[in-house]
């Protein structure tokens, strides 16, 4: 039942296909490169003291987050990590909502009671993730019982995480469970090379993680995460065989974090040598410079694009520093729905 | 006719499948097998494809609940022993108890925790877990310690939006009988005067009640009587109630089967000390297990828990100052 899939390539020969294949990738460039430009403000107003809280970047790492988020439909489950902007963004995510929660407007989904990456709206399926790495696995797995029970089908669960969550007992329970069940799952591992600052050689000591596949009875595909013609194409598979009945699937794109685990963090511990190879490209600039060579959009259209999302942007946070707080006074101190048997002592 | 405490949690949840759609039942060795202590037997059969075994595995199990919640079903899980709880805590704690909070999305999941010592069951299968669950925030812990309580209670955990850690006590399972269900249904939150008594205040829940209610017959022999308030829910704690009786009696003693260092005695007597300080006529006593893991022999696990003689001893000692 277990497989390694090495990168698929479409069956459909011809203009057709590259017009397909063209649109998707400039749709999904389209979204790397908001979701860029929106953590380069997020840095920005980091440094200037405007941020409630951390700041949890993922450059580098958006071309896989977007291959998850963009093959996922309306009905399915997403469970985004700590680098997903553009996941998210190609989930459904806003600018907007973004913003609200890490400034810490009253108004954002999270209503100032949580924050930065830690937003979700999960009745959307959209999940909010605990700090506690390989929580929402499952999680997610939970969701797509439900929904089997129900006699649904046809959905998909998809979540992410990094290298370092491979190692917590989270992951494990959680992808086994999942694997017996056989749920349309798909955990995407963008190994980073670094969890915080353990390099993989303190983390694990497979040979790769997608050999892990094997051990749990799931589809294992290997992509490079620097790649997103590649990305797209082997997330899209994954996520099809899940929806198809193909049970879970572990993803694992091999990339670099191009910043510090957050933006507090210089990370000097990074081997200049990664920074070097393959695996230290930015996969923005690689994907946009495939996108000019294939004839998709020219360098002036990138650099509109930009434009457009940076004033976006900017009017955005503009906006939301202007928005209330919230009000300790008018906050309600309730942590359980069932308002007659709040505790009444607290 | 009788039907014990274990009969009447297997009955709730009968009822809730047969009742509820929504609802569904997930955990170690729980579907064909009927659980370890059968409190699921038949229902797999009875209920085809809702009653489901999971890998031994206690955070998934808990994290599959909080999905499923997500999305509108009604989880029912079962740890095999509450003890082995403490590998899901980090789910109950920090995603099912924040869910509401965090997102305004509830989550409404029912932890089943085996609890409590039994004779030989040692360290790992004897523990005590609501004051760790009651300590955080977006969590209802109940403690049923008769058969129509655990039956109606079960009910009303499942009933609510809000995650429920329903503590149900091993050694009950077998020997505590009743002479049918209940109809009503218990409300959640509320205490109930177990025995009436006007010289002291014995607050106490699940197994402990039926040990404090043996010393107030032990102590009636010698001309006192002792009121015996039995929790029902340590979380929320009907504090109300716990204060009126204070005010009738003037002395406390508060009686529980978990370890000493913090709990729910020690907050019930902090609330009493701060809101019916004026209301007490001895300072407040309490009585827990001893403050070591539970020991596995029935001699030391006998002296490691409060017993009757035990409670016995020490409200004689609070009625003599």
């Amino acid at each position: 039942m277990s497989e390694v899939v090495k990168a698929r390539h479409s069956a459909e020969p011809g203009d057709a296909s590259e017009n397909r294949k063209g649109r998707e990738i400039v749709k999904a460039y389209r979204i790397m490169l908001a979701a860029r430009v929106l953590e380069e403000k997020l840095a920005a107003l980091y440094r200037a003291g405007k941020i409630k809280g951390g700041v949890f970047l993922g450059r580098g790492q958006e071309a896989l987050s977007v291959s998850v988020g963009i093959h996922l439909r309306k009905g399915d489950i997403f469970a985004p990590l700590i680098r997903d902007q553009a996941g998210r963004m190609a989930f459904g995510d806003t600018i907007l909502d973004t913003l609200r929660t890490y400034l810490g407007s009253s108004l954002g989904s999270m209503r100032g009671r949580d924050g930065n990456i830690h937003r979700g709206r999960p009745r959307e399926g959209y999940y909010a993730m605990i700090s506690h790495l390989g929580a929402m696995i499952p999680t997610v797995a939970g969701g797509l019982l439900a929904r089997r029970l129900r006699g649904e089908s046809g959905m998909v669960g998809a979540t992410c995480l990094g290298d370092g969550g491979t190692s917590t007992g989270a992951f494990h329970e959680g992808l086994n469970a999942a694997a017996v069940e056989e749920l349309p799952l798909v955990v995407a591992v963008a190994n980073n090379q670094y969890a915080y600052s353990t390099p993989n050689s303190r983390q694990f000591a497979c040979a790769d993680l997608v050999d892990r596949a094997i051990g749990y009875g799931v589809a294992g595909h290997k992509v490079d995460g620097t790649d997103l013609a590649a990305c797209l194409d082997v997330v899209g598979g994954a996520i099809a065989a899940a929806r198809a009945g193909g049970g879970p699937q572990l993803i694992v794109a091999d990339l670099l974090r191009l910043v510090g685990h957050g933006e507090h963090d210089d990370a000097r511990y990074i081997d200049p040598e990664l920074r070097r190879k393959n695996i230290g490209r930015d996969c923005l600039a690689v994907a946009g410079a495939f996108v000019i060579e294939r004839g998709w959009a020219t360098a002036e259209e990138l650099a509109a694009w930009r434009d457009e999302v940076d004033t976006e942007v900017d009017d955005t946070a503009n906006r939301v520093m202007r928005e209330p707080e919230p009000d300790p006074a008018e906050e309600d101190w309730c942590a359980i729905s069932t308002r007659s048997i709040e505790d009444n002592f607290a | 006719m009788s039907i014990t405490y274990l009969d009447a949690i297997r009955e709730a949840q009968a009822k809730a499948l047969a009742d509820d759609p929504r609802v569904f039942i997930y955990g170690q060795d729980v579907g064909n097998f009927g659980g370890a202590f059968k409190a699921t037997e038949n229902l797999a059969k009875k209920f085809p494809g809702r009653v489901l075994d999971s890998p031994l595995s206690e955070d998934a199990i808990v994290g599959i609940a909080i999905g499923a919640a997500i999305e509108g079903a009604r989880p029912i899980v079962e740890m095999q022993f509450a003890d082995f709880s403490t590998v899901g805590f980090n789910q109950v704690v920090n995603q099912a108890a924040t869910l509401y909070y965090r997102t305004g999305v509830p989550c409404p999941i029912v932890v089943r925790l085996p609890s409590g010592g039994t004779a030989g069951g040692g360290p790992f299968h004897s523990q005590s877990m609501e004051a760790l669950y009651a300590h955080y925030p977006g969590l209802v812990v109940l403690t049923p310690a008769t058969v129509e309580d655990a039956y109606s209670m079960l009910l009303g955990a499942v009933a609510i939006e809000d995650p429920v850690i329903f503590c149900e006590h091993k050694l009950l399972y077998y020997h505590l009988k009743a002479a049918g269900l209940p109809a009503e249904a218990t409300p959640i939150g509320k205490a109930r005067i177990a025995r009436p008594g006007r010289d002291a205040t014995i607050v106490t829940y699940s197994a402990m009640l039926h040990e404090s209610l043996a010393a107030a017959e032990e102590i009636a022999a010698d001309g006192f009587e002792i009121e015996v308030v039995d929790l029902r829910s340590v979380k929320p704690l009907d504090t109300d109630t716990i204060l009126a009786s204070v005010a009738r009696t003037g002395r406390l003693l508060c009686v529980g089967e978990a370890f000493p260092w913090g709990g729910v005695c020690s907050e019930v007597i902090a609330r009493v000390t701060a809101e019916g300080f004026g209301l007490l006529d001895a300072a407040p006593q309490r009585l827990n297990a001893k403050d070591t893991p539970v020991p596995y022999h029935p001699a030391l696990w006998g002296t490691h828990r409060p017993t009757a003689s035990a409670v016995a001893a020490a409200a004689r000692q609070l009625l003599e100052v």
